[in-house]
């Protein structure tokens, strides 16, 4: 299976072991990504404004582009992406008057975007496409024992009409979990924001919120935390620096992509799994589980 | 507290601005809280979510322009996924940033940021809040 894929900013550096863990279980599971050619910047997040238009540009810039690959499917990973490219998508396809405008703004470009590209996040074509239980095939080393608490955040579920599961109680992560052999803890703040780029003036404000969604893991068992989202992830890993100067009681967890946990099951090598990225050290929990 | 309600304050052009600019019913609400209730960012908010909803029914502008809970919101959506009325709080408030920000006053004062603040934090993080922080 062949599928166009988009990255975004941070999949290139701060989330690099987001993108290789990525690609490496893609490997694993036979899907070749295909990186596109020409990306921009989505933009990050959706501009509410009804009146807006011009911040819906680069995200259907981005579309044009997978147009371009004679498809008319991509797959993203970033959250923001996702969210962005997928509900710009939604509102020029629901408003043909902004796809107009959009488009002659954008004159230059051989493509004219009609609004017929479908926007996957991986969680979705593991989950629809590939499907688990081909993927629970190709697990080498199941992760047993490892108690893990999954974090959705907020822009892979809202708003209900782009989220990819259940608004109030998302479950594809923990069934995915569940397929590579860990157990799965439940918790009442997996979909609670995080604070987002509250975390460029206001850190104070995050170390609130991640002191208590961690909290809230750590006492119902779980012995690290999967995301999804690059600034989620950056939020609740590297954040935990300053949640410890305000709390001092707090005790630090593992904080990891979904596909790094995926990519270890499926016997990926360490290189592909970058934990010199985290601000807390993944390795001496799944050291004592055997996994390293 | 006191509170004056007036006619005058209703009409202002400023309700009917962040109606047209959220896309929102104002007067959908009724108070139910939900939004509130829901709410990630009340402790640190001077006006919650549902009294935003309510100030802007009556056109308290200057409170609105002036509150703090305008920039706490990090649009995470909760609200607008519970409201029984389908109303989108989180485009509200986005209205009411926008209103500050089409007149060229930035919130964020980018140049205020130090280079480790800036250099430590994912390019979303900064992208993101440039986005919702500066005109």
């Amino acid at each position: 299976m062949k599928i166009s894929y988009y990255p975004g900013c941070t999949l290139k550096n701060n989330a690099k072991n987001f993108e290789d863990s990525t690609l490496c279980s893609l490997k694993r599971l036979e899907v070749e990504a295909e990186e596109l050619d020409r990306w921009n910047c989505c933009g990050t997040v959706f501009s509410l404004a009804t009146d807006d238009l011009i911040h819906h540009v680069a995200p259907i810039r981005n579309l044009i582009r997978v147009k371009e690959t004679n498809t008319n499917k991509v797959m993203t990973l970033c959250a923001m992406c996702f969210n962005t490219l997928k509900r710009a998508n939604e509102r020029v396809k629901s408003d043909p008057e902004s796809l107009d405008k959009i488009n002659k703004f954008m004159y230059r470009e051989e493509v004219e975007y009609e609004g017929d590209v479908k926007i996957l996040h991986l969680l979705e074509l593991l989950r629809d496409e590939i499907k688990f239980e081909n993927i629970a095939k190709k697990v080498v080393k199941p992760l047993k024992n490892l108690r893990i608490a999954n974090y959705y955040g907020c822009l892979l579920v809202r708003p209900k009409e782009i989220g990819l599961d259940d608004i109030e109680n998302p479950t594809v992560l923990e069934n995915l979990i569940t397929t590579l052999g860990a157990d799965a803890i439940d918790f009442p703040y997996k979909t609670e924001c995080c604070a987002s780029y509250q975390t460029v003036d206001k850190p104070e404000n995050v170390a609130d919120r991640t002191y208590h969604i961690l909290t809230s893991a750590q006492s119902q068992g779980a012995e690290l935390v999967s995301v999804s989202c690059p600034l989620c992830a950056f939020n609740l890993d590297h954040r935990q620096k300053e949640t410890v100067k305000k709390y001092p009681e707090f005790k630090n967890i593992p904080v990891l992509y979904f596909t790094q946990i995926m990519a270890l099951a499926l016997g990926c090598p360490e290189k592909d799994l970058r934990f010199d990225l985290h601000y807390i050290n993944p390795k001496p929990v799944l050291r004592e589980k055997g996994l390293l | 507290m006191r509170i004056n309600i007036s006619k005058r304050k209703i009409k202002d052009p400023f309700v009917a601005k962040v109606e047209e600019i959220s896309g929102q019913n104002l007067l959908a609400c009724y108070q139910c809280g939900k939004c509130s209730a829901g709410c990630p960012a009340v402790s640190e908010m001077d006006i919650l979510p549902n009294q935003i909803i309510r100030y802007a029914q009556l056109g308290f502008k200057d409170e609105l322009l002036q509150s703090k809970s305008i920039w706490i919101c990090a649009s995470c959506f909760t609200c607008n996924a519970r409201c029984p009325k389908g109303i989108n709080i989180a485009e509200v408030i986005e209205a009411i940033r926008e209103i500050l920000l089409r007149k060229r006053e930035d919130h964020l004062k980018i140049k205020k940021l130090s280079d480790a603040e800036k250099g430590d934090v994912p390019p979303i993080a900064i992208i993101s809040s440039l986005r919702k922080f500066t005109s």
